[in-house]
């Protein structure tokens, strides 16, 4: 019988050598005439442990890690192939607390199963949720989704069971099912891991969401930053073509659903579902006015769902075990799970699933185990560049739409970035503006406009010597902020201010203002 | 690595955009195989494509030009694009964009003057988890120190034709 080691072809575990460890188990193997099966799977997402290699044993899967190709012949000699003891022995994988303390839903498959292999897929319970689909009514689909109460992953939280449902009544002779994978938030790599780990999940969801909504075609617009995610998604799209998950007669059924992916080409706008769509049109990526909604009028004016990779990839899930299953995960309105990811100045950076609920303190300490530098932490951003700054006496704010909104705050697409004692939040709040200034479509004033003069005066308040120019200059901040919230036309000039506000709310002494100048900003 | 690969043929690209031209939404895909091509979306081939695609000059000029990806120009023959978002930053991105541009005598969007690296910005590569991150032609790089750069950076300056 012929062992199998898992070397993951995970894009940051790659960017750590896990390509030249492959080499060298298989050159090793080689070497010593040792039967051997390379499975490159996704990654289990604990990056400060890649390049992690794991081995089935009896007892279960065992992991070594972080490996550089130069610790592969010792680990031939220490007998890793049947567990044997190393110093960089991790034990079972699923042992491993980071990842038991989990609640892996979306992400069952990720790291587990060889990505672009379709029998793997239907081994681990794979298209089990479009069986369960194919046998119910488009409405009942739409119950389901709406009942197990999923909300936009992307950022914006909207319930999905909305959007399809309101696809699902419209009559177009052509429909479309657009998954949006432009993950452009630093400090998220959620998407990327499910597409590159697990693709044919997002294929499943999609293919459900084509279904329910009697959607002929499908697209998944990915950012051209994710090259290997684009490889791993055309292979998986290919083996589902060759098997009958794709094209006409889908799994058997009368649908018909084809699948294309399309490449963006950097720009962070395209993140915003009307961009996106007008970018697949072959147009500039700017936003469109809404109404109509992309569900009603999306693309080439044709009612189209739109849903991000995690939406459209925990959709199986829902379908498989039944909305109840799902709903019973979470608190308050924000129901299921939640991928989170862990990045910037943090020990033990990954992805980390949990229900809803869970508070930023146990993710950064517990999870992430504080500062990768070891200083003490000072700021974390939560969801994105548009993601508010929390100072540490925050921590205790739980993972919930509502919880955040309510400090000011947005959970976003999932990613926490840390910081630690050397970050400078008049910088951050500038940055906030100056990013929105590089990647503003331009069509809205404030957004265009504003971005660039919100730099500006964030220097005049932070180089200001006398008190009469400082409290001018936040009054020029405060009605810019304002004029931008309400006045820009999506999120990305509609939310700049919160990094903004947020830096200066909780951090005043980095503009060299005191807790009572800041007053305006609570 | 050579990323010139070919000297630009306006034929060619016409030829591209003809043979695309019937997909939806053709012009993203048209003008990405030219770059995979040529390195570029060279200004010349805007009326050509323009032509094909039944679009003005303007029209095509816009698109070209929204997109971050697409240069007029070839990169030099090694890219480096370096990663400015925040994850990065809170690894000490801020600094190490200044040591490479110091290393390389250029800023962000130029070319050194012997043609062997250029130097682009880059908002997230999905590497977080390993920030600072960077791609050198084509290659992911995570947690990258300067030393790390000095590294990467010798190997290809003893890899320049």
């Amino acid at each position: 019988m012929s062992e199998t080691v898992y070397v993951p072809r995970d894009s940051s575990a790659l960017s750590l050598g896990a390509g030249k460890v492959a080499d060298a188990v298989v050159a090793e193997a080689a070497r010593r005439k040792i039967d051997l099966r390379l499975v490159r799977n996704g990654s289990r997402g604990m990056f400060w442990l890649e390049p992690m290699v794991e081995v089935e044993t009896a007892h279960g899967r065992v992991a070594y890690g972080p490996v550089a190709p130069a610790d592969v012949s010792g680990l031939f000699d220490c007998g890793f192939l049947t567990a044997g003891a190393h110093r960089l022995a991790l034990g079972l994988t699923e042992e491993l607390a980071y990842l038991k303390r989990q609640e892996r839903l979306t992400f069952a498959r990720v790291g587990v199963v060889d990505p672009v292999s379709l029998d793997d897929y239907l081994a681990h319970g794979g298209y089990r949720g479009l069986g369960r689909a194919l046998s119910m009514s488009a409405e009942k689909i739409v119950e389901e989704v709406t009942e197990s109460g999923l909300r936009g992953r992307g950022g914006a939280g909207f319930p999905a069971g909305i959007k399809w449902r309101t696809t699902q009544q419209a009559s177009a002779r052509r429909k479309y099912v657009v998954c949006n994978a432009d993950e452009g938030d630093s400090g998220t790599f959620s998407d990327r891991m499910i597409m590159e780990g697990d693709p044919f999940v997002l294929i499943e969801g999609m293919t459900i969401a084509a279904v329910c909504a009697g959607a002929t075609q499908g697209y998944i617009y990915l950012r051209s930053e994710y090259p290997h995610a684009l490889h791993t998604l055309n292979e998986a799209i290919d083996a589902a073509y060759r098997r009958g998950y794709l094209g006409d007669k889908v799994a058997g059924s009368p649908h018909t659903f084809n699948l294309e992916v399309r490449l963006g080409a950097g720009a962070y706008i395209c993140g915003e579902e009307t961009a996106m769509l007008e970018s697949l049109e072959g147009k500039r990526g700017m936003v469109r006015y809404k109404p109509p909604v992309p569900a009603i009028s999306g693309l080439f004016g044709q009612p189209t769902i739109v849903n991000n990779v995690v939406s459209l990839a925990t959709v199986p899930v829902i379908l498989e075990r039944g909305a109840a299953f799902y709903k019973d995960f979470g608190m308050g309105r924000s129901r299921g799970t939640l991928p989170i990811q862990l990045a910037g100045n943090v020990r033990h950076p990954g992805l980390v699933e949990k229900a809803f609920g869970v508070t930023l303190r146990e993710l950064v300490e517990d999870y992430g185990g504080g500062t990768w530098s070891g200083r003490p932490l000072r700021a974390v951003q939560v969801g994105g560049p548009l993601g508010a700054y929390f100072p540490p006496s925050m921590l205790d704010l739980p993972m919930d739409y509502e919880a955040f909104a309510a400090k000011k705050g947005i959970v976003g697409h999932g990613g926490i970035v840390v910081f630690d004692d050397t970050v400078d939040l008049a910088r951050q709040a500038r940055w906030a503006f100056e990013f929105c200034a590089i990647e503003s479509c331009g069509k809205c004033t404030p957004c265009r406009i504003g971005s660039t003069r919100g730099a500006e005066v964030i220097d005049r308040i932070s180089q200001s010597m006398r008190t009469g120019d400082r409290e001018t200059a936040m009054g020029l901040l405060r009605d810019l902020c304002d004029t931008m919230t309400y006045g820009s036309l999506c999120a990305l000039g509609g939310l700049t201010p919160l990094p903004v506000l947020s830096a200066l709310r909780h951090f005043p002494e980095d503009f060299g203002l005191s807790r009572s100048d800041v007053a305006w900003t609570v | 690595m050579d990323r010139n690969k070919q000297a630009f043929d306006p034929a060619a690209a016409e030829a591209i955009a003809a043979r695309l031209k019937d997909q939806p939404g053709a012009l993203m895909l048209i003008l990405h195989e030219v770059q995979d091509r040529f390195g570029c979306v060279p200004r010349e081939c805007v009326p050509a494509i323009a032509q094909v695609l039944n679009l003005s000059r303007a029209e095509v000029h816009g698109v070209v030009t929204f997109y971050h990806d697409f240069r007029a120009q070839p990169p030099g023959r090694n890219l480096i694009r370096l990663c400015r978002a925040e994850s990065c930053q809170a690894m000490g991105a801020v600094a190490l964009a200044e040591h490479v541009s110091g290393r390389l005598g250029v800023g962000f969007g130029e070319t050194t003057r012997d043609g062997n690296f250029t130097l682009e910005a880059v908002y997230c590569l999905g590497n977080c988890g390993c920030s600072p991150a960077m791609v050198l032609n084509d290659e992911l790089h995570g947690r990258v120190s300067p030393a790390r750069f000095d590294e990467l950076l010798a190997k290809h300056r003893e890899g320049r034709r």
